[in-house]
């Protein structure tokens, strides 16, 4: 693990790229910041004002529906959207949920993933079998379709399993919805290597000491997924953060006005030809979070295990 | 299969037919040089089996497949020169290898398990091969291929022809290995450990065959490996190599019972033999092969030689000092006499153990 | 040969029953509330849910109602209730659609992908092989709804260089179909690129380091020979099968966002149009059909692996 760790340092690209992240992280955590500087925040209406431009007194949205293009300064810095809503304000805010969302479904499956990959692979028999079948199935679907089925469904009645009660409107909708549609790109190989690594000599001592399979499964055995897991979860928040841009794109996922750069994006393709503004931005910061995640998470794939071939989508 | 023309092994050729002079190939790497083969030459006769022996790390597979052009790469460097029938091997461009790789010098290598590509018939394999290299119509290289299968003992050519890779055992696959270097009548065979990945009672199998594959066709076989035992069964000529340097070359009967180097002595010295009582303990050298990106100086064996002295500071050259025969060189300091003395552990050629 | 495509092809049937069963689950039983105001949608009043219920069974038992769900979308005894439309029907229409779309791309992506990681291969480390690396990144980074639109917007608004989206049909004029599909095709295919091409990078090299084709040095076979023979066709392996898979998940994801920007009217348009609407019996008949064509498109792969790696026939 520290030679990993010792190699990833050596490797400038990959954490240049992951102090991009932080960076951009650090700017959408700054949201209220700016929420200050410029005077509303990101679901505040403004159809009727007026704003001051070059000494003119401009309406923030035309007469016709045209919002007023980036002004470059405190206030509507991106310009503004069909609602008079200061964009760059909306940006930041939907950084956040995006990120939020992406990250903690990343999280979620993490966690996930890792349990019932253990699970399968130590018990094998009959518990590997459910799961597997549960997996496959859960597998058998492409990403966005299932994600797309989830977040429609439960964005209409909520979710409703008699312990766990969550309003259809709640961001933790997305964020299950993408937690479960990614389980099976970790458990799978987590899986795998679970049924090698117990077949080592190192756990069957632990079970001659005496130690039960859940002490062996978490002492012994997690230790060792940690190059795995850790290899997988900078691409599993590019792919979450994707995935949940394009469930909102589609209104499957954040839903409006809560803002997230999927939604914006929707939106300004609507109007791309009045206000490209709308669409441009916040396709950028998706991209430059995705790419410094993709290009980071390729470093620690160098580092921690270079013959390793991960493939998320397949 | 006619042996007249191309290689006559019963009347002595005085020019030899590989001739290998102060090759050296190093690898530029993130530890630095690796300096693999250090300036090593030999000779190889025709028809005449050379073994060339040595522990992993010795630099003998990398000159075996210099010889081939097979180590050549970017970070590859190359000097000295192995001439062949008028070309230089270490020098010539990429096409001159090509008409003579698997047509004049042909290879085994050591896995046939991954050396054989797994998703096409062995025949459609030794097919290519031949094919390569003559121009003759499917149906005949076929017939060929079958010849070829059936000489080197694969029972059932006919139907075996079109069977996988893995559907073989592994000394079935490591005999289409040995028909594939044979397919072209090649005068040089480079067998790179064949026998390794192998049971010993397939080895046993697999050596007799080259040896009567070479009393046919009188091909001339380099023979790489780490075991004596294999050595002592078919090589006619030895040469020693240790972190680089060949340390000590002679005849089978030079080497095996006059040995004038302290490596060879611990080779000799670690065989257990059947007809001898068991020692107590199993002998091994002492210490460990040096890396190749930071070796010792002077001699490379020195660090682990109990026999060390003043003089072994400088790189001893590779000449006759001791051997019986013009052909019998080493590179050891000590004289004659004093080698005499101390290669003689506990009534049997050995390594004295360090003082 | 034939009991493994028998094994394969049962397997295959259980996984869409269990699909099925997930669909029916996701869409009726899993969120909360009452499955009735659902599937009726936004536009709904009373007596149309009270009929929704007795249409569809949701006072009687879960199995039950999955029968009856099961058989309204197999004889396309569906209906949208905010579109008034049936279902089935405008599946059908969009069905070509979507698949010149996906077709078109995935062949555009496989030859792309196929000749950037040859090249970067061939000539690994040098400046071209990382200048695709990085562009395969950034490409894999774009979300293809915002590429496809900005694409339609500066190409094909603001230039005049491509049509602005629509469709035409093959029938009516080849050459405009396709004209009306390159950038659709280059869209959709950009994700994919980056992701083959590096793919098949990487197995080449891989490939190029195997003792086989050491072997094949050794035998003196041309450099061109090794490269398409031995390297090529063993590292196009895995590269097809995974190509198989992903038709499938363009066919059944990946369409829904371009054909929603190029406004291409397919049937990922419409499921998309419905989500929006949050009108279910449609996304519901267009969830269940595509996960059935990857299901099947997923046998049918896995087949396929066995004809090219005759390894895989005793032990897969």
């Amino acid at each position: 693990m520290r030679t990993a760790l010792g190699r990833l340092r050596r490797h400038r690209a990959a954490l240049l790229f992951g102090a991009l992240f932080l960076v951009l992280v650090g700017v959408a955590v700054a949201a209220p910041l700016w929420k200050d500087v410029a005077g509303r925040g990101p679901l505040a209406n403004n159809l009727e004002g007026q704003v001051v431009l070059g000494g003119k007194e401009v309406n923030v949205v035309s007469l016709e529906g045209v919002p007023i293009d980036p002004t470059w300064g405190k206030q509507y810095f991106l310009g503004a959207d069909t609602n008079g809503r200061d964009s760059m304000v909306r940006l930041l805010y939907g950084a956040r949920n995006s990120l939020l969302i992406g990250v903690a479904a990343a999280l979620f499956t993490t966690l996930l993933g890792t349990l019932v990959g253990l699970l399968a692979g130590f018990f094998r028999g009959a518990v590997d079998g459910v799961l597997r079948s549960i997996l496959d199935v859960i597998w058998a679907f492409p990403v966005i379709l299932l994600g797309v089925a989830l977040g429609t469904a439960l964005a209409l009645g909520g979710l409703n399993l008699g312990i766990v009660t969550i309003d259809g409107e709640s961001k933790l909708i997305p964020i299950v919805v993408i937690a479960v549609v990614y389980v099976p790109y970790l458990a799978r190989p987590v899986r795998g290597q679970v049924l090698s690594l117990r077949e080592q000599e190192f756990v069957e001592a632990a079970r001659a000491q005496g130690a039960g399979p859940f002490r062996t499964m978490f002492s012994e055995i997690l230790p060792n997924l940690t190059s795995t897991i850790v290899v997988f979860f900078p691409i599993l928040v590019a792919n979450a953060i994707l995935l949940e841009a394009a469930l909102s794109f589609l209104g499957a996922g954040v839903r409006p006005p809560e803002p997230s750069w999927g939604n914006m994006i929707s939106v300004g393709v609507d109007r791309i030809v009045t206000a490209p503004h709308l669409a441009i931005a916040p396709g950028i910061m998706l991209m430059l979070t995705v790419l410094s995640l993709n290009a980071f998470g390729d470093g620690v794939r160098e580092a921690f295990d270079p013959r390793a071939k991960l493939r998320m989508d397949a | 299969m006619s042996t007249d023309s191309k290689h006559s092994a019963s009347v002595p050729n005085p020019s030899p037919l590989l001739d290998v002079r102060d090759l050296e190939v190093a690898f530029a790497t993130e530890a630095g040089t690796v300096r693999a083969v250090d300036g090593v030459s030999f000779e190889l006769a025709a028809g005449e089996v050379l073994a060339v022996v040595g522990e992993s790390g010795s630099g003998k597979s990398v000159t075996a497949m210099t010889l081939m052009g097979l180590t050549r790469s970017p970070n590859a460097h190359f000097a000295g020169s192995a001439w062949f029938r008028g070309t230089d091997l270490v020098s010539a461009s990429g096409e001159e290898l090509r008409t003579i790789r698997g047509a004049e010098i042909a290879m085994v290598f050591q896995d046939p398990l991954t050396s054989l590509n797994p998703v096409m018939r062995i025949g459609a394999q030794v097919i290519e091969q031949i094919r390569a290299h003559a121009d003759l119509p499917g149906a005949s290289a076929r017939e060929r291929a079958i010849e070829l299968l059936e000489r080197v003992g694969i029972p059932s050519p006919r139907e075996r022809i079109d069977a996988y890779p893995f559907e073989l055992s592994g000394g079935m696959r490591q005999r289409v290995m040995i028909a594939l270097a044979l397919s072209c009548d090649p005068s040089i065979l480079i067998a790179d450990e064949p026998t390794t990945a192998l049971d010993v009672t397939i080895q046993a199998q697999i050596l007799e065959r080259i040896r009567e594959l070479r009393e046919q066709t009188g091909a001339a076989v380099i023979l790489v490996t780490h075991d004596l035992g294999v050595v002592a069964e078919i090589a006619d000529r030895v040469a020693v190599m240790y972190a680089g340097r060949i340390v000590e070359q002679g005849t089978l009967d030079e080497i095996f019972h006059d040995p004038q180097h302290p490596y060879t002595w611990g080779l000799l010295g670690s065989i257990t033999r059947v007809d001898r009582d068991r020692p107590e303990r199993l002998p091994a050298i002492a210490g460990l092969p040096p890396s190749l990106a930071d070796r010792p100086e002077g001699c490379h064996f020195r660090p682990r030689c109990p026999h060390a002295f003043d003089a072994c500071t400088k790189v001893p050259s590779l000449e006759r000092r001791g051997g019986a025969s013009a052909g019998h060189v080493d590179r050891c300091w000590l004289d004659a006499a004093r080698k005499r003395a101390v290669r003689s552990v506990g009534g049997q050629i050995g390594l004295a153990p360090s003082p | 040969m034939g009991r493994f495509t028998v094994r394969r092809l049962l397997q295959m049937v259980l996984v869409m029953f269990a699909v099925s069963v997930l669909t029916f689950l996701i869409f009726n039983v899993i969120p909360g509330g009452d499955p009735a105001v659902r599937m009726a949608g936004k536009t709904s009043n009373d007596s149309t849910i009270a009929a929704i219920r007795e249409e569809w069974g949701f006072d009687e038992p879960v199995p039950v109602q999955y029968v009856v769900t099961m058989r309204k979308v197999f004889t396309g005894d569906l209906v949208s209730y905010t579109t008034q439309l049936p279902v089935l029907d405008e599946i059908v229409m969009g069905i070509p659609r979507t698949l010149s779309l996906a077709i078109g791309a995935a062949i555009l992506w496989m030859v792309v992908a196929v000749a950037f990681g040859l090249y970067g291969a061939m000539r690994a480390g040098a400046f071209g092989d990382r200048l695709i690396t990085v562009l395969a990144l950034v490409g894999i980074s774009m979300p293809v709804f915002w590429v496809g639109a900005l694409m339609n917007y500066y190409l094909g608004f603001k230039a005049g260089l491509f049509p602005n989206g629509g469709y035409v049909e093959l029938t009516e004029s080849p050459l405009d179909w396709a004209y009306h599909l390159v950038m659709p095709w280059t869209a959709l295919a950009l994700l994919f690129i980056g992701i083959y091409s590096r793919i098949l990078r990487s197995n080449l090299l891989d490939t190029m380091n195997e003792d086989y084709v050491r072997t094949a040095r050794a035998k003196g076979l041309s450099e061109r020979r090794i490269l398409i023979r031995h390297v090529l066709r063993t590292s196009m392996i895995p590269f097809v099968t995974l190509w198989g898979l992903d038709f499938g998940l363009v066919v059944g994801g990946g369409a829904i966002l371009t054909e929603t920007v190029f406004d291409l009217q397919g049937v990922g348009q419409y499921a998309a149009d419905s989500i929006e609407l949050l009108d279910v019996p449609p996304v519901l008949a267009v969830v269940m059909l595509a996960a059935f064509l990857i299901v099947a498109l997923n046998a049918v792969v896995d087949i396929l692996y066995a004809v090219l790696d005759p390894r895989i026939r005793i032990t897969g």
